[in-house]
């Protein structure tokens, strides 16, 4: 007799739960058409920026590739002749059919280059089309980090800055010299 | 035997080291800079300070420099003291005020002990806010790149360039904080030996320009214990690759061998293995115009090619070759029956070797490795040009002037570790070191005596030492009193020693030197004395293929002329270097069939009908016996591209190939792994027996697991090849070696030839090896440091060369021409790197002055000369040195097919040089 009650009881509250959602307004996003928030932060695709002086920030140190748990970053250094000293990398390619988004890359950059942007849509048909070359991650800008260019901060010398002239630098020793 | 305290902890140590090596040796980590395990210590760096304590009641106790405090009986130190870590830590960080922010794009991160001790002590942010000090840099020429900025004034590079390897190009300039280590003004560095500041230097101011050029950082590099084969010394290397290209060079370390440094040929010259010349595919010319190139071909048809010619020949001759595996030679023996076996090496060459083979077996004195040479007394040069011809042994010289000095140091009570006080207490000291030969270099001058002279009369000097030294060896009598004088000088000191060393060579084609050279050594052992000999060959693997036997070239040359056979097979050799070219060209014109394995091209490779293409030694494994005698094996580091294959396995396969009809293979046909190889190799003949024991099998495993060659750490192994496939293929199957291309496998202590790269945690950069001793500076654990396949045998009547050459006259017309090795350029394979290349002089002709008077000629004026049916276009040097009536000839790429030593009219032979001056 006690258990009727229970379940007439049950079924009214869980029928009241249901009810109650009509006049609330839907959680459902209607995507692609709408789009959901994503904070900068957000850890989806990688790109390789530029520093502000629009060359490539990438100077080949292949710790990204050192960090990443899947091994899916791949590169080779190269000096570039007429930019002395320069280095930058040969060819830069990311598997993102193997990356797990984990964002350690971004976080051993020293240079701020590799990047994580809140674009998250990368489907494919083919796993070859989630092979990205350098050209396919390289974008204009600086990012998310506005400012830092490493060359400026770094003691070797590049076609745009000798010795001494980089931030809190000495000029350059004159090893003749006896002066104290 | 002493026992040390650390942080109240007992350890054995032996007392005759420093704290530092002490610690180190038990694997406590202690950080250092200036401290080096083959140059001493000097307490610049003020790295390495410990605390220590009088007695267990020493609350307070005093801080010292580990390095610079000798491990008595007793000492109670402690490294983890607060007061000690605040003081390195506040020493790393003042170095780290000026040191740029450079790590990502500096070629020494990722391996650089600055890092390592950064770490160690426990520096992590900086606090000056002060800004660097920079400095400008240096072009230091191919091999070095500079970068100042970075330097920490640890001394080390000037150490070692300075006071080890005799180097005067590189100082210190500048004063207090503004130091600067390099060139008075931009330039080469000179020194033979350059490439170890790579490695001596703690942090990134000299690094490897050949490596920057293909950068890859350490972790992502695959290495393999490998041989080096530009000399006869078989220094041990590791060598790197990465993705398909050979990377760089490195010292490895072996007690008995190189220890810790490497010459440049052996450093750079690595690159002949990614050179465009490389024979990648083989070739097959079916037709019989030898002017047409071959065609490439596909494996299975070459072989089917290559067989049928080889079935239908009427007999084969096989050459062989100094530069070649021990395997691949005996592969060929085995191929064309001992018989038609030849060594592909002149026959004065082979007869200097046999010679010298006999000296070691029958004779009772030893062969010296580079370690004995560093320990020797005194010694004593017959002929070899050192520094062009064998540069490592050199430097092992330069340590061995040292030795009779530091008798005085020991009894000064001062260790030998205690370099500024070892050095004080030598001043300009210099043990006994005798050179005599026919070419001057810098090495001269610290000899205690020079003598220059042709090579018979270097020979008569040795002979006029042994007949003083022993009473009852050969001696001369007809002598001049100068020569008698310094040949008592040399007899005097040589008794004198403890341990001396006498050292001969095949460089000057002078069988007599090799046979005074026996003479002095076995007089001195008759004296009790501990005496060594060591003979410089010509090639890598000159002694190994003297212990498999064989008829030299011209042999060949007449099985070919008198139709014993009509089919060659050259084993990675270019004739052209080692006969006159009219011969070798007729050589071929006779063959029917001309079959070459190699690895580049070369004007033999041009003349072949059939051309395989054959790993480089990076690419193969393989045994080389090096001058002491001594087997060491080469592993290979990455899986060959295409086609190539190792030359034994060509061999086998063409064995294969040939007795497909029928018959079941025998003999090299039946090598399926490297393991066959070896064992088939172990019985040709009884002294290489013991080549299995040069290092583990490929079956050797440790909890049933092969060694990786990779390191933990290696990068991108899902992306590497994702370009060409998706499917990531499986890596390559290693079934030559106990190791495996991949970074999976056994992690441990594991027998010295397996490990792939010293590294240990905490220790990135090479001075990891440390973590590989157990007693810092000698030998490592588990080392198999080759084999020395030929011993002494105990006889008391030493059986005396008793020929006696004539003293060397200078004809009229003719002059004696003798060659110049020269460290960059006489070596086949180095001189392929485009590093080496840039240090390749001009081929020049040396001639006494009086004989450049007699001849009218200005020095450095240019001449043609003539020689053997070819003119070359030579500079003129005149040198005191060269003994009158000889010239010298130096031996670049240039004149590489020109026979020397001969007799040369000099006023026939020169042509033009009068016209130019004229012009």
């Amino acid at each position: 007799m006690m258990s009727i009650w229970i379940y007439a009881r049950n079924l009214v509250v869980g029928l009241w739960v249901v009810f109650k959602r009509t006049f609330t307004k839907p959680v459902t996003v209607q995507y692609p058409e709408e789009r959901p928030y994503l904070p900068p932060r957000w850890r989806g695709r990688i790109v390789l920026t530029r520093d502000p002086d629009g060359e490539e920030r990438c100077v080949a140190c292949y710790l990204c590739s050192a960090a990443c748990p899947v091994d899916c970053i791949a590169l080779q250094a190269a000096d570039n002749p007429e930019a002395h000293e320069r280095r930058y990398p040969e060819f830069f390619r990311i598997n993102f059919s193997r990356c797990i988004y984990c964002g350690m890359c971004e976080e051993a950059c020293p240079t701020n280059a590799i990047q994580l942007i809140p674009d998250f849509e990368q489907s494919e048909y083919a796993r070859r089309n989630l092979v990205y070359e350098k050209e396919d991650l390289l974008i204009s800008g600086t990012g998310k980090y506005h400012d830092y260019n490493f060359y400026r901060v770094a003691g070797v010398r590049t076609c745009d800055k000798d010795k001494g002239q980089g931030a809190n630098e000495f000029p350059p020793v004159d090893v003749r010299s006896l002066m104290p | 035997m002493a026992i040390i305290i650390v942080d109240n902890q007992s350890y054995p140590v032996d007392e005759k080291q420093n704290l530092l090596a002490a610690c180190l040796g038990h694997g406590l980590n202690v950080p250092y800079f200036c401290w080096h395990p083959a140059m001493g210590s000097v307490g610049a760096c003020r790295q390495c300070a410990v605390k220590q304590f009088k007695d267990d009641k020493d609350q307070s106790g005093r801080l010292v420099m580990s390095c610079m405090t000798p491990a008595t009986n007793g000492t109670r130190i402690s490294i983890d003291d607060p007061e000690a870590k605040a003081f390195r830590a506040s020493v790393i960080e003042w170095l780290m005020v000026n040191h740029p922010h450079d790590c990502p794009v500096c070629d020494e991160g990722g391996e650089c002990h600055l890092q390592d001790m950064t770490v160690m002590t426990g520096h992590v942010y900086r606090r000056s806010r002060f800004p660097k000090r920079t400095h400008r840099n240096q072009a230091l020429g191919p091999f070095i790149r500079h970068e100042m900025n970075r330097c920490i004034q640890c001394y080390r590079c000037v150490r070692f360039y300075r006071d080890y390897a005799g180097g005067r190009d590189l100082n210190v300039f500048g004063a207090h904080d503004a130091l600067y280590f390099g060139r008075e003004q931009d330039g080469t560095l000179e020194n033979e030996f350059s490439g170890n500041l790579v490695e001596v230097c703690p942090t990134g101011v000299f690094t490897d320009k050949t490596f920057f050029k293909h950068y890859t950082r350490k972790w992502d590099l695959q290495s393999a214990q490998s041989i080096c084969p530009h000399c006869s010394l078989g220094c041990n290397t590791t060598v790197s690759e990465r993705s398909g290209t050979l990377r760089r060079i490195t010292n490895r370390f072996n007690s008995q061998v190189n220890g810790y440094f490497l010459c440049d040929r052996g450093r750079f010259g690595y690159e002949y293995v990614t050179s465009d010349h490389r024979i990648k595919r083989p070739r097959v010319r079916s037709g019989s115009d030898r002017t047409k190139p071959g065609t490439p071909e596909g494996v299975p048809k070459t072989l089917e090619f290559a067989a049928d010619r080889l079935r239908q020949a009427r007999g084969i001759v096989g050459i062989g070759s100094p530069r070649a595996s021990l395997e691949a030679n005996a592969a060929l023996q085995a191929l064309v029956g001992p018989q038609q076996f030849y060594q592909g090496i002149d026959e004065s060459e082979r007869r200097l070797l046999s010679t010298i083979l006999n000296v070691l077996r029958t004779g009772s004195v030893p062969s010296a490795s580079l370690h004995d040479a560093e320990q020797a007394d005194a010694v004593l040069v017959l002929g070899p040009d050192l520094l062009n011809e064998a540069p490592r042994l050199a430097l092992a010289l330069l340590q061995s002037i040292r030795q009779q000095p530091m008798e005085r140091v020991d009894e000064l009570k001062i260790p030998q570790w205690d370099e500024a006080a070892v050095r004080n207490a030598v001043q300009n000291r210099r043990g006994p070191l005798f050179m005599a030969g026919h070419r001057q270099t810098w090495l001269h001058e610290y000899a205690t005596d020079r003598y220059f002279a042709a090579p018979d009369d270097v020979a008569r000097l040795g002979l006029a030492v042994a007949g003083i030294i022993g009473p009852d060896a050969p001696t001369i009598s007809d002598i001049g009193s100068d020569v008698r004088d310094l040949a008592q000088r040399i007899a005097e000191a040589l008794t004198h020693a403890q341990r001396p060393l006498i050292i001969a060579g095949t460089g000057s084609g002078s069988q007599a030197t090799i046979e005074a050279a026996a003479n002095v050594a076995w007089a001195l052992h008759r004296q009790g004395k501990q005496t060594r000999l060591s003979f410089v060959l010509p090639e890598a693997n000159s002694a190994g293929l003297a212990l498999l036997g064989g008829g030299s070239l011209n042999d060949a040359f007449d099985a070919i002329s008198e139709k014993k056979a009509d089919t060659v097979i050259v084993l990675e050799n270019d004739l052209y270097r080692r006969a006159d070219r009219a011969k070798v060209d007729a050589f071929f014109d006779k063959a029917h069939t001309v079959m070459v394995l190699d690895s580049l091209e070369h004007r033999t490779t041009a003349y072949a009908d059939v051309l395989f293409p054959a790993a480089t030694g990076p690419e193969s494994n393989g045994t080389f016996v090096n001058q002491e005698g001594r087997a060491q094996r080469f592993y290979q580091v990455f899986a060959q591209s295409g086609d190539i294959k190792e030359s034994w396995r060509w061999l086998s396969d063409l064995a294969r190939a040939i007795s497909q009809d029928g018959e079941s293979g025998s003999g090299v046909a039946t090598w399926r792994n490297f393991d066959d190889a070896v064992s088939a190799t172990a019985m040709v003949a009884p002294e290489l027996a013991r080549i299995r024991e040069v290092a583990p099998s490929a079956s050797f495993r440790l909890v049933g697991q092969k060694f990786p060659r990779q390191s933990e750490r290696c990068s991108g192994r899902t992306s590497l090849l994702s370009h060409l496939t998706m499917h990531e293929p499986p890596p390559p199957v290693d079934q030559d070696s106990p190791m495996g291309f991949t970074m999976e496998g056994y992690r441990g202590p594991v027998p010295a030839p397996l490990i792939p790269q010293f590294w240990a945690p905490g220790w990135n950069s090479i001075q990891a090896v440390n973590t590989y001793q157990d007693e810092v500076g000698g030998p490592l654990r588990d080392e198999m440091p080759g084999v020395r396949l030929i011993e002494p045998v105990a006889t008391n009547a030493p059986a005396w060369f008793t020929s006696i050459p004539r003293v060397f006259q200078p004809a009229s017309r003719q002059w004696l021409l003798l060659p110049l090795s020269a460290v960059f350029g006489s070596d086949e394979l180095s001189n392929r790197s485009p590093a080496i290349a840039e240090r390749i002089a001009k081929p020049f002709l040396s001639l006494h002055p009086s004989d450049g008077a007699r001849l009218n000629l200005e020095n450095h004026s240019t001449i043609d000369l003539v020689l053997q049916g070819t003119t070359y276009s030579l500079a003129v040097h005149f040198e005191p040195s060269t003994p009158v009536g000889t010239g010298g000839l130096s031996l670049v790429p240039e004149v590489s097919g020109v026979r020397v030593p001969a007799w040369i009219d000099l006023f026939e032979a020169i042509k033009t040089e009068r016209k130019r001056r004229a012009a």
